[in-house]
């Protein structure tokens, strides 16, 4: 959680070049089971990535995440069946609503921090949840929206296979992830570690912290939405188990596990409770006890994460 | 008129049952500062142990007994054991009760399968109530005048009792209190049990109506969040009001406007925040 010195973001970015790296190489030689897991994994690294500039980086632990990643992913689910638009403007326009609602929901979430910023967002996550519950005409409440077309059928995208659109969403994270490294190493990356720290005194400092908090909800919402629209046309399918109280805590969990505030660590942590469910479900009906046990456990031998855990002990 | 005064009965059961969630995750709140993502398990945990111990005892009063008990012991242990631990690390407190939410909601589906049911009435109590021309039934009624005479102990308990004014103390400044020789963690338990039990309670009055099924534990929650965002969190008086608001407005808005319910519901939350972030009856 301290600065990183050189050398650490040096160790890091080795790391980071290694992981890409395999993620290039190995997947051609994967069957198609593995290549769309890996996806899976790589949209919901974005997703907590995303959490992260708002728990690990802000301090502002937010309950209501899926609840955005919802609404681009309907966006695009609406745009692409009812209204058969093409792949650029379905995506450009889920962004669009994600970021719309984050802007709506900041106004009413900045001022207020720690639990009680946890108990608002989890409130507003849950309207989400509700209009897309009960507003069926247009999202078909319970049953969803299913049918969204594959890339190469919109024509918007060159992107033919599963191989393809696995590719493209590596370029999705490491062009989200670069420009996420980017925003925290940045002065307001700084000040939002600053108003993490003591608010108080980044406000006497002559910090705007509201208008910080304000935009880090927002940039946040917009890397969430990136993840929704991604999701909307890997999965063809959306539907409100998407954006509920258990995917925000799901989330939730997988920044806490991978350790918040290194973004490096909420990506691992995505990918490895996405891994998770997907192996376990295989074997066994039991994946939330096994999630909840997860989350105590990670609490009780982890709580700053694992990837901090790591790095202690390496360094 | 008649549709009015029936609306307002139902209104003011979904807010007697709402009472009997909220008052203990408000205490639990004002008390240890903790965001229990795990009562609405406590709920549905009632039910489901009232329904075991009524379908063995044929006793509807055993099982009520059985079920707060049970529940309160739950409650007793997973503050004592866990999240004593994690004393003003609200996350961490919050992450702990997310994890038991999910463990419970599996356990419920482990033990009692899938099925939704629901409690049999009271005896007596099945039929409906005729005043002026108004039918209704006489249940709904009985759990709104039960909540009343919880809401009146809890308020006699919480203003007029020495283990309410530590209360008090603990909710206002727990390192003072303890200084003055409160045992702020005994009370902490207590509290937290006291929650649980409250909410499993809630569960049993509210079993002949709404049942249990896997899912009402996530259900529940948020309403009953509604509820303390809007009274105040930590304050008993604004968990009475805040659940007779969301209570009459879930209801009507459920039968004016049954697709937007949910928008209704949270607009009075969103404006009472606009205007007064703390709640109505909160305090920074």
């Amino acid at each position: 959680m301290a600065g990183h010195s050189d050398r650490d973001g040096l160790k890091a970015v080795r790391y980071i070049g290694a992981a890409v790296l395999l993620l290039i190489v190995i997947p051609p030689f994967l069957t198609s089971y593995w290549i769309g897991l890996l996806t899976q994994m790589i949209i919901f690294a974005i997703l907590a990535m995303s959490l992260d500039i708002l728990l690990g980086y802000t301090g502002l632990p937010s309950l209501g995440h899926a609840g955005i990643f919802g609404v681009a992913a309907y966006v695009v689910a609406v745009l692409s069946t009812a209204y058969r638009a093409g792949f650029w403007v379905s995506a450009a326009s889920g962004i669009a609503g994600g970021a719309l609602i984050s802007a709506l929901f900041g106004l009413l979430v900045s001022h207020v921090r720690d639990v009680y910023f946890l108990m608002i967002t989890l409130a507003l996550g849950m309207v989400l949840w509700g209009v897309s519950y009960r507003w069926i005409p247009v999202t078909g409440g319970d049953n969803g929206i299913s049918g969204i077309p594959r890339l190469d059928a919109t024509g918007g995208l060159p992107i033919d296979g599963a191989l393809a659109f696995y590719y493209l969403m590596l370029i999705v994270l490491v062009s989200c992830g670069a420009l996420l490294a980017l925003f925290v190493a940045s002065p307001f990356g700084f000040t939002l570690r600053g108003i993490r720290e003591n608010e108080s005194r980044m406000k006497s400092l002559g910090f705007n912290t509201w208008l910080h908090c304000y935009l880090s909800y927002v940039v946040s919402g917009v890397f969430a939405s990136v993840a929704g629209v991604a999701w909307a046309y890997y999965n063809g399918f959306v539907s409100p188990t998407y954006l509920d109280l258990t995917a925000s805590s799901e989330l939730f969990l997988m920044v806490t596990l991978g350790g918040p505030g290194t973004l490096i660590g909420p990506a691992f942590g995505a990918g490895a409770i996405v891994l998770l469910k997907n192996v376990i479900s295989g074997y066994t009906q039991r994946w939330l006890l096994i999630l909840g046990a997860i989350y105590i456990l990670t609490i009780l031998c982890a709580p700053q994460g694992l990837w901090n855990l790591w790095k202690r002990r390496a360094g | 008129m008649t549709y009015l005064i029936i609306q307002t009965l139902n209104g003011l059961f979904s807010a007697a049952l709402l009472f009997l969630i909220a008052s203990g995750l408000t205490l639990v709140f004002g008390v240890m500062r903790i965001v229990n993502i795990a009562h609405g398990s406590f709920y549905m945990l009632g039910a489901y142990v009232a329904a075991t111990v009524i379908a063995r005892s044929q006793s509807l009063v055993l099982g009520a007994i059985a079920a707060v008990i049970a529940v309160a012991a739950l409650g007793l242990g997973v503050e004592m054991l866990f999240l004593r631990r994690f004393t003003a690390r609200p996350l961490a407190q919050m992450m702990l009760t997310m994890g038991f939410a999910l463990v419970f909601r599996d356990a419920t589906f482990m033990i009692w399968g899938g099925d939704p049911f629901t409690l049999p009435y009271p005896p007596g109590l099945r039929g409906s109530a005729e005043a002026a021309g108004v039918v209704f039934p006489a249940y709904r009624l009985f759990v709104v005048a039960v909540a009343a005479g919880v809401g009146v102990c809890l308020w006699l308990l919480n203003d007029k009792t020495l283990i309410g004014a530590r209360l008090r103390a603990a909710v206002d400044d727990p390192e003072m209190a303890s200084g003055t020789g409160i045992n702020v963690a005994l009370l902490s338990g207590l509290v937290f049990a006291a929650g649980a039990g409250l909410a499993a309670f809630g569960g049993v009055m509210g079993g002949p109506i709404l049942g249990g099924y896997p899912g009402i534990d996530f259900d529940l929650l948020p309403l009953a969040f509604v509820v303390v965002i809007i009274g105040g969190m930590g304050s008993l008086k604004g968990a009475l009001v805040g659940s007779i608001v969301v209570g009459m407005i879930d209801n009507f808005g459920k039968a004016l406007a049954p697709e937007l319910s949910y928008f209704t519901l949270f607009a009075p939350m969103v404006i009472v925040l606009a205007l007064k972030p703390t709640g109505l009856y909160g305090r920074t």
